[in-house]
């Protein structure tokens, strides 16, 4: 077999094709009850389900804004959650066009005899656990490797370990009828410049896709979820434009067309930054036989979850802000976003956490 | 891309000590980081690709070896003499006005080196046609010691210095040929061997200014079917890409040349040109980065016409990368007919090659409508277990 051709061969392409619709991006929205307790500590709101079930109300159910989005990730409690009329979120989501996705990797763990490398885990029972997210109405999964450049990183065992895992989890996932996001995030964190981010990101891919090969995914029915090419956080920033020139060059050097969207993640970027980025991508000449689009977490949330800061009477406020960043982002997927979100409050906030773990 | 080589001292850590954090008492291994892709002739080898890969054009493949040529002038009973090679290789680069449809013509040693029947360097007349002149650098293919009795292809040794050297006659591109058997496995070591040498072959063509064109044919031969040959090409290309990635080829300045994805030529089951379209262009588009500019594809023992037919059913729609081909066979085998060894034959027979690159031309545009064909260019050239 050449690559994956069981039954849910066509739903795999139609709804990785629907994901990469222009104007359209994803919702990242999956944070661990860990990782959501941390953002919610930072608007001095306790971390219990209410609280998480809340604002995870608060986003869905802005008016407008599914409109901008093709897809949420959804972490496993939220994917039983409901409205407070008792609405489930994954039929609110389903109505407003979005399609539900789950995460569906178990964290990272460390790679013995390396500097502080690691490697992502969830494999055990991956089969079971994706049909039983498939029948709750989730259609696309996501499972997050980490790797960073550091002098000796990443090592060839981190990339192959993580090239590895990513392949497993993705035929799995198709297996099962879930469309796999292919997550190979190399930190930011650093003092290096953009060609050697450049450098790590080419061949990272490589080695992804000979994996994701040798594994025999369709690669027709995945998402590719990278890091944008950038300078490290400790070195100086450049124009959007350089970042997408060498973004899309390194895409361009490793990834098939047959891939049908290529959905960013933000990494600490602020939500103005992320935006101009993607924007500055869409605009670029060139060729570009993917949909260059995003899946942000923070980038889209930020300025929302300061403005609710957990109060009731603050949820329009917060709707207002979410919705604005839900349409930059959209924009920028057609190259046509003019700025005029910079003005809310915190959007330029970086959201870089030094060796950010989730 | 970078290639960060890890020299790793060979102290093992005590169990004990695996789970703390690991505190340089021993001194850093040395890093050694390529910022690779931006040698010295960078921006000269995407210039030479993007022309070769221009719209309407493609490549005359003309590189057949002294011992091949023979071959071919046997069939209109000629002799195997340096003149004769001399005169057809004349009869085809003055043909008039080819460049208009031909971008890069592939050469064999010899002939780079060679005169026209009037005294004037191949190599020159070629550049004034338009036409970008290439070298032929495999030394051939040999039995493959621990494989299922294939082949691997030749030609590393001083490749550097002799890729050099060709720059310096004229040739701006090269091309290198390996071939994976169905029939025979492939074995994982074939496939493996076909890939590496290949990858090997591009990165020192490109530090010499050739732009590599990546041959690895998969051989006609066989009786298996479409979905085989789909299989078995996927396989070749994830590795070939594989490994030119890891030897730091720089991808915006090399050429494909690859099979197209048909049935084996013994397989019941014909495929018409759709078909094969629709396998090929699926193989391209799961394997072929964008920033390859070109991809132009071998004929391998069709007919003329058939080959046109099928490079015109991937034309019909936009593609990432230059969809054409590099035909030998497939352009020359009337031309040759025509010729018969006669002077008096020169200028049909140059008429029946540039009516064939023209058919070619039109074909990379998706606009071939097969009028005007003759019996002879339907003829099929399939020879089993065909040798170069």
């Amino acid at each position: 077999m050449s690559a994956y051709c069981g039954q849910y061969h066509d739903e795999l392409i139609a709804n990785a094709t629907y994901i990469g619709t222009p104007g359209k991006g994803i919702l990242a929205a999956d944070e661990s009850t860990g990782t959501i307790g941390k953002r919610l500590a930072s608007i001095n709101v306790e971390n219990v389900e209410e609280n998480r079930r809340a604002l995870r109300e608060l986003l869905f159910c802005t008016p407008g804004a599914l409109q901008y989005l093709s897809g949420a990730i959804l972490f496993e409690e939220t994917l039983y959650q409901k409205t407070a009329n008792g609405k489930p979120f994954v039929e609110v989501l389903k109505e407003g066009g979005v399609l539900p996705g789950i995460k569906v990797d178990k964290g990272t763990i460390e790679l013995a005899g390396t500097n502080g490398e690691t490697t992502t885990q969830g494999h055990d029972d991956l089969g079971k656990r994706c049909k039983k997210y498939y029948e709750a109405g989730a259609r696309f999964a996501k499972w997050r490797a980490v790797l960073k450049i550091g002098p000796n990183e990443p090592s060839q065992l981190s990339i192959n370990a993580n090239a590895d895992g990513l392949a497993r989890y993705a035929i799995i996932c198709q297996e099962n009828g879930l469309v796999p996001i292919v997550e190979p995030e190399i930190l930011v964190d650093g003092p290096h410049d953009i060609k050697k981010c450049a450098d790590v990101t080419e061949r990272v891919l490589a080695a992804c896709y000979k994996a994701l090969n040798d594994h025999h995914v369709l690669l027709e029915g995945t998402l590719l979820k990278p890091n944008m090419v950038t300078p490290g956080s400790e070195s100086a920033k450049v124009a959007p434009e350089v970042v997408a020139e060498h973004t899309v060059r390194a895409l361009q050097r490793t990834v098939p067309p047959a891939v049908p969207a290529i959905v960013f993640l933000s990494g600490g970027q602020s939500e103005e930054e992320a935006t101009l980025n993607l924007n500055a991508m869409n605009k670029l000449k060139g060729k570009k036989p993917w949909s260059l689009s995003f899946s942000f977490g923070r980038a889209l949330q930020q300025s929302t979850l300061k403005a609710w800061a957990g109060k009731e009477g603050n949820i329009d406020k917060a709707r207002t802000a979410f919705l604005a960043r839900c349409k930059a982002n959209s924009e920028a997927t057609l190259g046509t976003y003019k700025g005029d979100a910079a003005g809310g409050e915190g959007v330029s906030e970086s959201l870089h956490v030094k060796d950010y773990k989730y | 891309m970078a290639s960060a080589a890890l020299l790793k001292s060979s102290f093992l850590p005590k169990r004990s000590e695996w789970h703390t954090t690991r505190k340089s008492s021993t001194p850093q291994p040395t890093v050694i980081a390529f910022s690779v892709r931006a040698g010295a002739y960078s921006d000269e080898l995407v210039k030479t690709a993007k022309s070769i890969a221009s719209p309407g054009r493609g490549i005359l493949a003309m590189d057949e070896s002294n011992a091949t040529c023979g071959k071919r002038l046997a069939t209109i009973g000629l002799e195997n003499t340096e003149a004769n090679r001399q005169a057809y290789r004349t009869l085809l680069v003055s043909a008039p006005g080819l460049g208009q449809y031909i971008s890069g013509a592939i050469l064999f040693e010899e002939t780079l080196y060679q005169s026209t029947t009037d005294g004037k360097k191949m190599v020159d007349v070629l550049t004034q046609q338009n036409i970008m002149p290439g070298i032929k650098v495999d030394k051939g293919l040999v039995p493959l010691t621990g494989s299922n009795d294939e082949s691997w292809c030749q030609g590393l040794d001083g490749l550097a210095s002799r890729c050099a050297a060709y720059y310096q006659q004229g040739a701006r591109f090269a091309k290198w040929r390996t071939v994976v058997s169905i029939p025979n496995g492939p074995s994982a070591l074939a496939v493996k061997e076909a890939a590496w040498g290949l990858a090997r072959y591009a990165a020192i063509a490109q530090d010499n200014g050739l732009v590599p064109i990546v041959e690895p044919e998969i051989l006609l031969d066989g009786d298996h079917g479409i979905e085989r040959t789909f299989e078995v090409a996927q396989k070749v290309w994830a590795e070939v890409f594989f490994y030119l990635a890891e030897n730091n080829v720089m991808f915006e300045g090399i050429l494909l040349k690859p099979s197209m994805v048909t049935p084996g030529a013994e397989c019941p089951e014909k495929a018409t040109p759709k078909q094969v379209a629709e396998y090929t262009l699926k193989l391209l588009h799961r394997r072929i980065p964008p920033a390859v500019p070109g991809i132009m594809f071998l004929s391998g023992g069709q007919s003329e016409v058939e080959a046109t037919f099928n490079l015109n059913a991937m034309n019909q729609g936009p593609n990432p990368w230059h969809v054409s081909f590099s035909y030998a066979r497939a352009l020359q085998n009337t031309c040759l007919k025509t010729w018969g060894g006669r002077p008096e034959n020169v200028k049909a027979a140059q008429d029946a090659l540039l009516f064939r690159a023209k058919a070619n031309s039109l074909a990379q545009l998706g606009k071939y409508t097969g009028e005007g064909e003759s019996a002879e260019a339907t003829k099929g050239m399939f020879v089993k277990g065909y040798t170069y």
